[in-house]
């Protein structure tokens, strides 16, 4: 390693998944050797794309192509990769993190980026060979591994995970079938139009999807054989994928003695209450919200990049904007996408292209807002719903067009609207 | 709210093929005439073979010398046969309509006449024709009433069109003569036009006049309530009050005498009654302040006006509607003649009196005498011609007293005292006065059977026992007279399509089965000339002044090639031009012409607290009466879609009603709901509706349901331009339209109007309800692959349906005052399968280019407002010239031009 990178502060990195990986990038780029990176990966592989887990499952891309940074690239930047040995403490006193090998790294600055769990139900035969869950690479592999064309499989969760597993294991043949509490797909990202559109297009994939279906045990002698509903229904499978979420990877911090709600309490600095130390990703809990989406990780890495290189930087909240492409259908759901008292819909549907489109305003007497956007089919103007939901400006003049995309707003009306 | 029309879905299985079967192929232009106004222009239609044809201008025809308005241009978009009837429907016991057999039908008629008149008498029997027909069936359906049913019930639409002109004709000059020639207006040095909007009505006869402005500085004076597209483009304009026409041409016979511009030397040898008449004028009209006052005009532009006329000898006094639809019409018609018989100004080079007629034929059902105060042929209900009519027709039961004018007729049918009824080529439920009661008169007859070309109007839902498929305009073949008594043919390019058949046929028919094969046995409609012409010239010796005789023995191939002549033709070389009363003879038992005394004036109903506005009506630009025909050219129908009406806007103001808000109009006798325009050039207390809505292309557009139509005493015709009504703004707070490729019937929605559009139709809506109630509902009922935005806050709502991936139907509504504009969609409807990435822009309602052209300003080369603008906007110098370079805006039939003018005009006010 060279010498400049030995002189830098200790700044160590507890997990090594697509937060921190984002972070050593922005790190790089805003203050190259000002600090000693180390990060420490649970998982043996480099830093890949969880997003595209489904698509591994689904055969669509190799395991490579997941890499978010070559091993060239880490080295290049003289970071230090531990990978499969997971840290197990943190001495916030000492200044230290332990791994589960014993050894024992000493850190300046210390940054949590360890993600989250996926939830387990509390329910019979959770523990039986062929219960699996859907997170990382390892899943994928055993997923990979268990669903031999022609296997019966039946995935818990009808959320963008549970979709994703379904979607892979459905590409591997499969035969899928999704079972899900709410009354429809993606209840935290769609409405309902969307999450039945979207429905379609998972049925037509050869899913069959469960909707209102309270899985209530897993049965089986020694193996997993089929799923109790709650309605008495036996749905046999040879596989189960337990995919209903998940849950901050608070216990570090937790056992450390950091202040964590359902994760590890952050400011809009990213710090901890402990000096020295932060949180970012999905592990964080920022103003009451935890976030399980890549971006606000990512805007978070970026924040605090710009803090560790010593300029000014706060980060004040994301609006939550999903954006992605789910059994094949794009789909972008952003802000207050459901409506509340007092806000109105702007619906555009054309269920003959596999067009659908929600923005929900609010019109007060200073004008009129979006504060909430859900598309199906065509996301393209999906960024362009998140920034006017961002920037909060008044869009009367253009209600009549904002729902069929980009449009442009006269200055002036802007002006009037910020002077108001 | 409208008359029940049967759907137009529910039709399409009588309409069967949309273009004419079998039409003949590879065949030249043929000469023909146009079938709309009575300016009667030479049309060169050229078949394409497929049911469709080019159509031109006839170069040689001394109408229009090659030239089309607007409306005649675009004939060629009306010749599909989608809402043609095409087979006799009768009506069965069930009260449903269904297909039968023309000996069927033909014999339900004459049985119906028959029984009838053996147990009512003969005037219990009536036909009611239309200025729309031939002369030969015109000649047909008159000689069978009058000669041979025994009843002079039959009359015509003509009674409301220029009614008032005959009579005014007859009583001044002892004939219905039209004295000039529409060569008049080329070499006028002074035009005259009273209550004519010829700029819009008779486009083609105002070209010339423009030309004679040009050319040699013909003034221009326009005599009218209104300032209509004809009145910005005078030289003066003398804004009357309604009904106070005569009171400005008594006031200039007052002057003409006073300034000593008589010709007495004419007066004196060859009139009657001068002193009686300007004692009368003076009366009425005692001084030009005086004059000028009752008519509601400046003092010194009535002047103006009179010294400009005392002082052109070369002048011609054209008047229209105006003068014609009024409870005093044929006095108003005196008072203009009067004039011009004072200064020996008649049927001379450049002079006279002339009445534009509405009607392709109304002049030819005049000659034929098709209407129920004339026998036939310019001949009365005298005994002496009665006498000779009957020699002629060897007629067995001849009327013998004149029958029921069309107010009277309907009046009498309401009364029930006529039991049977022959409706020929017209649509009185819309175009009558009262149109509510003649509506209502119309299903209480015992028996009714209609003549008609479309499967559906207003009059057809009038529970007719019996509809009979005529031919239409390119299949039929005739003749027809224009204003200036021209006689022209009108020939068949296209073959007769289902069962279609003439008229004069159907009538002939009908007579033979009452049993007088002899008197109907015509072969052709040559056959029906001939007749007629000799029946013209029967006895006449000079003493009538219609006269075909040099015509009577014309053999089938000169009828085919017959060039356009006007009569008299009293021998067969006698084809020149020819003007009456020159020469002092006219066709009173003395010889001399009468002056008149007109009453004073006074419209027939005053406005009062309840109704205090006075309700004008009229045509136009781009529509023709019930726009059965016109209303199939998507061309005519871009420039005034919805029916409207015009109101001054300090009228408006305090009514709450602005631009584009519906209004509804109330008068005694029915309501209407329509547009508003608000119209500084309309007169205070005074709207102008148009009349070619009906229930079969609006929910409430038939004006004729408002209209008193107080009758003239001696035309009989219904005073049509100035009813009492009031308005009130109705809140249609969502406004939009739906654009169909086939055409399902209205919306459900409270007011809406059908309009002409290139790929289908298009209905113009308003409605007080949210448009999602009723959108949602009707977007299902369209079938699977459809698409719909609903924005229910800004109450607006867009859908659109496909049918093989193509548009089928494109519905917008929105919270809006205006109309809205659809040029920018309408394109893709008739486009191919819309692709997927257009399906999202199809509902912004922006597609590439099409953004809001607004209304065609210039039918005829399609020329919109927005482009207009734009032009005008990037030239400095702009002018109606430079337009017509650049956009060809107004080179065609130039009824645009003072539309055109206006555009430019505010440009500059503005700069």
């Amino acid at each position: 390693m060279s010498e400049p990178h030995i002189m830098g502060e200790r700044l160590v990195i507890v997990g090594n998944g697509m937060a921190a990986a984002k972070l050593c990038a922005e790190l790089v780029d805003a203050c190259p050797g000002r600090y000693a990176l180390t990060v420490i990966g649970a998982e043996p592989h480099l830093a890949y794309n969880r997003v595209l887990l489904s698509s591994l499952l689904a055969g669509e891309v190799g395991a490579d192509e997941l890499t978010l940074h070559s091993r060239g690239w880490w080295e290049a930047h003289g970071i230090r990769l531990v990978c499969g040995n997971p840290a197990i403490a943190i001495d916030t006193g000492a200044r230290t993190v332990r791994l589960a090998d014993d050894t024992v790294l000493p850190f300046g600055k210390l940054v949590l980026a360890t993600g989250s769990h996926p939830i387990r139900l509390p329910i019979p035969g959770m523990d039986l060979p062929g219960v699996m869950t859907f997170r990382d690479r390892a899943d994928v592999e055993a997923l990979l591994a268990a669903g031999a064309a022609g296997a019966r499989a039946v995935v818990i969760g009808g959320g963008l995970l549970g979709l994703e597993a379904a979607t892979g294991l459905a590409g591997a043949g499969v035969e899928t079938t999704i079972v899900h509490l709410a009354d429809r797909l993606m209840e935290r990202q769609l409405d309902a139009r969307a999450g039945a559109m979207l429905r379609g297009a998972v049925e037509a994939r050869g899913i069959a999807v469960a909707l209102n279906a309270s899985t209530v045990a897993i049965e089986g002698e020694g193996r997993v054989t089929g799923l109790r509903l709650a309605d008495g229904t036996v749905l046999p499978a040879d596989l189960v994928v337990v995919a209903c979420g998940v849950r901050p990877n608070a216990d570090l911090a937790r056992a450390a003695g950091l202040a964590c709600n359902r994760g590890v309490l952050v400011d809009d600095g990213l710090a901890t209450d402990h000096a020295g130390i932060f949180a970012i990703g999905e592990c964080a809990e920022h103003r009451g919200l935890v976030y399980g989406l890549v971006e606000p990780a990512y805007e978070q890495a970026r924040v605090l990049a710009r803090r560790l290189s010593g300029r000014a930087g706060a980060y004040e909240g994301s609006v939550t904007a999903t954006n992605l492409k789910v059994s094949g259908v794009h789909v972008f759901s952003a802000g207050d996408f459901l409506g509340a008292e007092g806000t109105q819909d702007l619906v555009l549907s054309d269920p003959g292209i596999g067009l659908y489109r929600r923005l929900v305003v609010r019109e007060d007497a200073r004008g009129t807002r979006l504060v909430g956007a859900v598309l199906y089919g065509d996301t393209a103007d999906g960024l362009f719903y998140r920034d006017l939901i961002r920037s909060g400006r008044d869009i009367s003049g253009r209600r009549a067009d904002i729902a069929f995309g980009r449009c442009d707003f006269p200055e002036d009306t802007n002006l009037t609207a910020e002077a108001a | 709210m409208n008359a029940p029309v049967p759907a137009q879905a529910a039709l399409t299985a009588l309409t069967g093929p949309a273009v004419h079967l079998a039409a003949p192929a590879g065949q030249g232009a043929v000469r023909t005439t146009c079938p709309y106004c009575g300016v009667g222009c030479g049309v060169l239609a050229t078949p394409d073979g497929a049911g469709g044809a080019a159509v031109a201008g006839d170069p040689e025809h001394p109408a229009n010398f090659g030239r089309l308005c607007s409306k005649g241009s675009a004939l060629g978009e009306t010749l599909g046969l989608g809402t043609r009837l095409l087979h006799p429907m009768m009506r069965g016991a069930d009260g449903s309509m269904a297909r039968t057999g023309w000996d069927t039908a033909l014999d339900r008629i004459a049985q119906a006449f028959e029984d009838t008149i053996e147990r009512h008498g003969p005037d219990a029997v009536a036909l009611y024709l239309s200025g729309q027909l031939l002369t030969e069936d015109y000649y047909a359906a008159n000689k069978l009433a009058k000669g041979f049913l025994g009843t002079a019930n039959v009359d015509t639409n003509s009674r409301l069109c220029m009614a008032s002109s005959v009579a005014g004709h007859r009583r001044a000059f002892g004939s219905d003569t039209v004295p000039g020639s529409y060569a008049d207006l080329d070499e006028a040095d002074l035009v005259v036009l009273v209550g004519s909007n010829a700029a819009w009505c008779h486009p083609i006869l105002y070209r010339r006049l423009e030309a004679a402005r040009l050319k040699r500085g013909t003034r221009l004076v326009v005599i009218d309530p209104r300032l209509t597209a004809t009145a910005d483009d005078a030289d003066l304009f003398l804004p009357v009050k309604p009904g106070k026409d005569a009171i400005v041409f008594a006031g200039l016979l007052t002057w003409l005498a006073d300034g000593d511009h008589l010709d007495e030397a004419y007066v004196a040898a060859h009139t009657r009654g001068f002193d009686e008449a300007l004692a009368a004028a003076r009366r009425l009209a005692p001084s030009v302040e005086a004059a000028a006052l009752e008519a509601g005009v400046a003092a010194e532009d009535l002047a103006a006006f009179y010294r400009l006329f005392a002082g052109t000898g070369r002048t011609v006094t054209c008047y229209s509607q105006g003068v014609n639809q009024s409870a005093q019409g044929t006095d108003k018609v005196g008072a203009i003649i009067n004039c011009h018989i004072a200064t020996g100004r008649i049927g001379r080079p450049g002079m006279g009196p002339f009445s534009l007629t509405g009607q392709p034929n109304a002049m030819g059902g005049r000659e034929v005498g098709g209407l129920a105060n004339q026998l036939a042929a310019h001949m009365n209900f005298t005994a002496p011609e009665i006498d000779r009519v009957r020699r002629f027709w060897q007629a067995p039961r001849m009327a013998e007293r004149e029958g029921l004018k069309a107010v009277q007729m309907f009046e009498a049918i309401a009364a029930g005292r006529i039991k049977a009824l022959w409706i020929l080529g017209t649509n009185p439920a819309v175009s009558l006065p009262r149109a509510d009661a003649a509506r209502d008169a119309l299903r209480r007859l015992d028996f009714l059977a209609i003549s008609e070309n479309v499967a559906t109007n207003d009059t057809l839902g009038c529970r007719p026992h019996l509809i009979l498929p005529a031919l239409a305009w390119g299949e039929k073949d005739g003749t027809v007279t224009n204003s200036e008594r021209r006689i022209s043919r009108q020939r068949a390019f296209l073959a007769p399509p289902g069962e279609a058949k003439p008229d004069w046929w159907a009538v002939a028919e009908v007579g033979r089965r009452l049993g007088f094969g002899e008197a109907f046995a015509w072969r052709s409609a040559a056959d029906v000339f001939r007749e007629h012409a000799a029946l013209s010239s029967f006895e006449n010796e000079g003493v009538r002044d219609f006269d075909l005789g040099g015509l009577k023995d014309m053999p089938d191939a000169a009828f085919d090639a017959m060039a356009p002549v006007q009569w008299p033709v009293r021998r067969p070389e006698d084809t020149g031009e020819k003007r009456f009363f020159a020469d002092g003879r006219f066709y009173t038992p003395d010889g001399r012409a009468r002056f008149v005394a007109p009453d004073p004036p006074a419209l027939a109903t005053a406005t009062d607290a309840e109704f205090p506005f006075i309700l004008n009506t009229g045509r136009i630009r781009d529509q023709w009466h019930t726009m059965t025909r016109s209303g199939l050219s998507p061309r005519l129908a871009a420039h005034l879609p919805v029916p409207f009406v015009e109101i001054h806007p300090d009228d408006a103001a305090p009514l709450g009603i602005g631009d584009g808000d519906a209004v509804r109009l109330v008068s005694i006798h029915g309501t209407a709901v329509v547009e508003a325009q608000l119209v500084p050039g309309q007169r205070r207390h005074n709207l102008f509706a148009p009349i070619h809505w009906s229930g079969a292309n609006s929910s409430a557009g038939r004006i004729g349901a408002l209209v008193a139509g107080t009758t003239d005493p001696f035309s009989g015709q219904p005073e049509s331009k100035a009813t009492p009504v009031r308005m009130e703004r109705l809140d249609m707070p969502f406004r939009g339209f739906v654009l169909m490729r086939r055409d399902i019937g209205p919306p459900p929605v409270a007011c809406w109007a059908r309009a002409a559009v290139e790929g289908g139709v298009g209905y113009i809506l308003a409605d007080p309800q949210p448009p999602r109630d009723w959108m949602t509902g009707w977007c299902a009922a369209l079938g699977a692959d459809a698409a719909d935005y609903d924005d229910a806050g800004a109450g607006r709502y867009r859908l659109a349906a496909f049918e093989g991936g193509r548009l089928a139907v494109l519905g917008f509504m929105e919270r809006s005052r205006q109309r809205l504009d659809w040029s920018g969609v309408l394109p893709l409807l008739a486009d191919g399968v819309i692709a997927p990435d257009q399906r999202r822009a199809l509902l912004s309602g922006r597609t590439e280019g099409g953004a809001g052209a607004g209304p065609l300003v210039c039918a005829c080369h399609g020329v919109p407002r927005a482009a207009i603008e734009a032009a005008i906007a990037g030239d400095p110098r702009a002018s109606v010239e430079s337009l017509g370079r650049c956009l060809k805006a107004g080179t065609n039939c130039g009824s645009c031009i003072p539309e055109l003018r206006r555009m430019l005009r505010q440009v500059m006010e503005v700069t």
